[in-house]
């Protein structure tokens, strides 16, 4: 049942800029996507003749893995290209070597950055296609896309869900992508964490609310989002210790009787065994955690299907 | 060469410090403020429909000479700094090597001989290298001719180091201008902390970064008795902290910028490299409120903090972008637009932000247009409209906000010592 719209957008760049219709648009093609990885010949001719670039300036190995496998389902030719490899170190600039890629015919570039807006800078000034597969704590588009397809796939809707998104709140950019792409499907988000690591100022949007305590977070929670916690970042202190976040902000045998029965668990990986989700939960019944990973390559897929047919 | 003798006809004189707002002739003999009447062999320039003002002072100008003469130097940004109104600036000492001892003062006195067409009051560095870890030789540096003392761009953080500069700068009678910034909470950030740095997923630079150290400053100037001079004032919090200051007498100013007062955070959505600058851009309340300091006197000093940088050093990702924009050309019109054509400032308010406020911080007495002294005027169009257009710009450097904005009202001549350094009346 697919949204009638034609896709026209040449970059997908943060879920903030698309229509309600746009993302059901994608997941539904995601869904088509997904039953070719369950073929035996788990290959399309999709993208044959087009080049895709992995450029990831900040190093990642799941989601590259993910949009290469993506890519490689769809026959597309592919370049990898990480920060140390790349002219960067020789003090070349981002934009001269995008420039680069685009003097080989490259059609699109799927590209990582540490800093917020490196892909909108890009696409501003480039003919490919701009796939942004994470930039700085901003955005991450197609990791909230899995997310939500995945959401989906189990409760057959988002609209009226209640969504809890737990932990470092203020570096994500995994909870940022799915708290756009959530609200505009109609569902409410609730962002848990200690104050230092959830800014009130997300109070300010519509169906989003920022709590304290995992005891109220979760209370009402159809699906728990537990993201990656790290201890010290830029030599700031968020918290005392992975111990005392555990205790207080961690999924585990302690908090578990917070969690509505039945609800989703889900981590955008790598997790920290027990500390921010315990092994018993992340293995547990309500786990998604590896479907997630599944999903992505179908979502991924999407993404660059109509991104290579707008071009 | 012999000089020019002038008579300004029928302008719009506002001579802030003698109280005077009123049409009337002004003449200029031998590069003098002198009497109409007594001028010998005078060119006479029609100023009607002109306002005619005691030449203005940008107390906040980055040159980049030394060190970064691709985005700027001493020839351009005087040019730049004429083309906007100004007859006189201050270049920030954050230059390569940093104007932190009497040389390099008498190297910038030199090269400005040579090449400016404003005047130049030096400025010298605080500590040496503006590192904020040793006193520079602030005795030398006065005796090479400064006017003032900054670190800007970076804040000595070390209190007792910081008291101990108060009160050896009384000593030589040289006011401080202050960049006020706590490094610890500014740590890396790139925007304002608020709203938008939470949706973009930037780090934030939180208004206390700012606040601590302008408390921290009125606290001294208190204690010293001596002035400081707060540069760049960004936060509504900042300038209750300077207006109750004032209130009690403690010998502080403040400086705002165009910049400051006409945009906000939310404009960095855009990712554009130029919406960067430290302090960055506020909130809406913020601007408001310098507005409103502006407004009561809480304020008394509109600096452009001119921060030239070349396309390629801004043509990068937001994070990696240097901060800063140009503000030489742009500063009268904005201002106007922000300040006098919306009736928030009246004209000779909106001049005193220019003329005596700087002077004042400069220790300058009788900064007016009366006989004898120096013929240093900026003539203004108040009704001139006209595009900003950054590639028409003197400067070296096109990193403006501004390009392509539709504003009402420039500088049309400015004169240094009686002579036209700038002059585009019709």
């Amino acid at each position: 049942m697919s949204a009638d719209i034609k896709w026209t957008k040449k970059d997908l760049l943060c879920l903030y800029d698309l229509s309600k219709e746009e993302i059901i648009h994608i997941l539904d093609t995601a869904q088509e996507f997904k039953k070719v990885s369950e073929r035996k010949v788990k290959k399309v001719p999709a993208l044959r003749g087009k080049t895709v670039v992995n450029f990831f300036v900040e190093p990642s190995t799941r989601t590259r893995v993910s949009f290469e496998l993506a890519e490689q389902r769809l026959s597309a030719d592919i370049i990898n290209m990480v920060a140390d490899s790349s002219s960067l170190k020789k003090g070349e600039s981002l934009l001269d070597t995008v420039k680069n890629i685009e003097a080989l015919q490259a059609d699109i570039i799927v590209m990582r950055h540490s800093c917020t807006g490196a892909q909108d800078f890009i696409a501003k000034h480039s003919k490919c296609g701009i796939v942004n597969a994470g930039d700085g704590a901003h955005s991450h588009p197609t990791q909230a896309l899995l997310d939500m397809f995945t959401i989906r796939e189990k409760f057959g809707r988002i609209e009226g869900l209640n969504v809890a998104i737990v932990g470092d709140i203020l570096h994500s950019r995994v909870a940022r992508s799915n708290m756009w792409g959530l609200t505009k499907l109609g569902a409410k988000v609730t962002l848990v964490g200690p104050a230092t690591l959830v800014p009130e100022e997300f109070n300010e949007l519509e169906n989003v609310r920022v709590c304290h305590t995992l005891e109220e977070g979760l209370r009402d929670a159809d699906v728990v989002n537990m993201l990656r916690i790290q201890h010290e970042r830029q030599n700031a202190s968020y918290f005392p210790s992975t111990g005392e976040y555990s205790k207080y902000y961690g999924l585990n045998e302690g908090n578990l009787k917070y969690l509505k029965k039945g609800a989703m668990v889900m981590h955008p990986g790598p997790i920290n065994r027990d500390v921010e989700i315990s092994s018993a939960i992340a293995d547990g019944e309500n786990s998604v955690i590896l479907e997630q990973v599944t999903n992505g390559l179908a979502v991924r897929m999407a993404v660059l299907f109509l991104i290579a047919g707008a071009l | 060469m012999s000089e020019v003798n002038y008579i300004l006809k029928n302008g719009h004189v506002v001579d802030v410090n003698r109280n005077i707002d009123e049409v009337m002739d002004l003449g200029i003999s031998n590069g003098k403020m002198a009497d109409s009447a007594k001028v010998k062999n005078p060119t006479v320039i029609d100023c009607s429909n002109k306002v005619v003002a005691p030449g203005f002072i940008d107390l906040h100008v980055h040159l980049r000479q030394p060190g970064n003469t691709a985005a700027e130097t001493v020839k351009t940004g005087t040019m730049a700094a004429a083309a906007g109104g100004f007859t006189a600036i201050v270049p920030m000492p954050n230059t390569n090597p940093a104007a932190d001892n009497a040389g390099a003062i008498e190297f910038l006195r030199q090269l400005a001989a040579k090449d400016s067409v404003v005047k130049i009051y030096p400025c010298g560095c605080m500590t040496k290298g503006y590192k904020g870890e040793e006193m520079a030789p602030i005795g030398g540096l006065k005796s090479a001719g400064v006017y003032a003392l900054s670190d800007d761009g970076k804040c000595v953080q070390d209190t007792e180091l910081m008291r101990n500069i108060v009160k050896y700068a009384k000593s030589f009678n040289l006011p401080i201008l202050d960049h006020c910034e706590e490094e610890k909470l500014f740590a890396g950030g790139v925007m304002n902390e608020g709203k938008w740095s939470v949706l973009l997923g930037m780090n934030g630079v939180p208004g206390l970064a700012e606040e601590l150290i302008v408390a921290r400053d009125i606290m001294f100037a208190r204690e010293c008795d001596w002035k400081i001079h707060l540069q760049h004032i960004s936060t509504a919090e900042s300038v209750e902290l300077i207006r109750s200051a004032r209130r009690k007498n403690i010998p502080i100013t403040g400086e705002a910028t165009p910049h400051h007062i006409s945009l906000t955070d939310e404009w960095i959505k855009k990712y554009d490299t130029n919406y960067k600058m430290n302090p960055p851009l506020r909130t809406e309340e913020d601007r408001l409120a310098l507005i409103a300091g502006l407004a009561d006197d809480s304020i008394t000093v509109i600096a452009t903090d001119h921060a030239p940088h070349t396309a390629t050093a801004k043509m990068v990702e937001f994070n990696n972008a240097p901060f800063g924009i140009v503000g030489l050309e742009t500063a009268i019109p904005i201002c106007l637009q922000e300040l006098y054509h919306t009736k928030v400032l009246s004209l000779s308010q909106f001049v005193s932000k220019f003329t005596v406020g700087p002077a004042e911080v400069l220790g300058f007495k009788n900064y007016d247009l009366r006989n004898g002294n120096a013929a240093d005027i900026t003539i203004l169009d108040l009704n001139d409209k006209f595009t900003i257009k950054a590639n028409e710009f003197k400067s070296l450097s096109r990193n403006t906000p501004f390009d392509g904005m539709s504003v009402k009202g420039r500088a049309v001549a400015t004169i240094v010592d009686g002579k036209f350094v700038y002059n585009i009346m019709k």
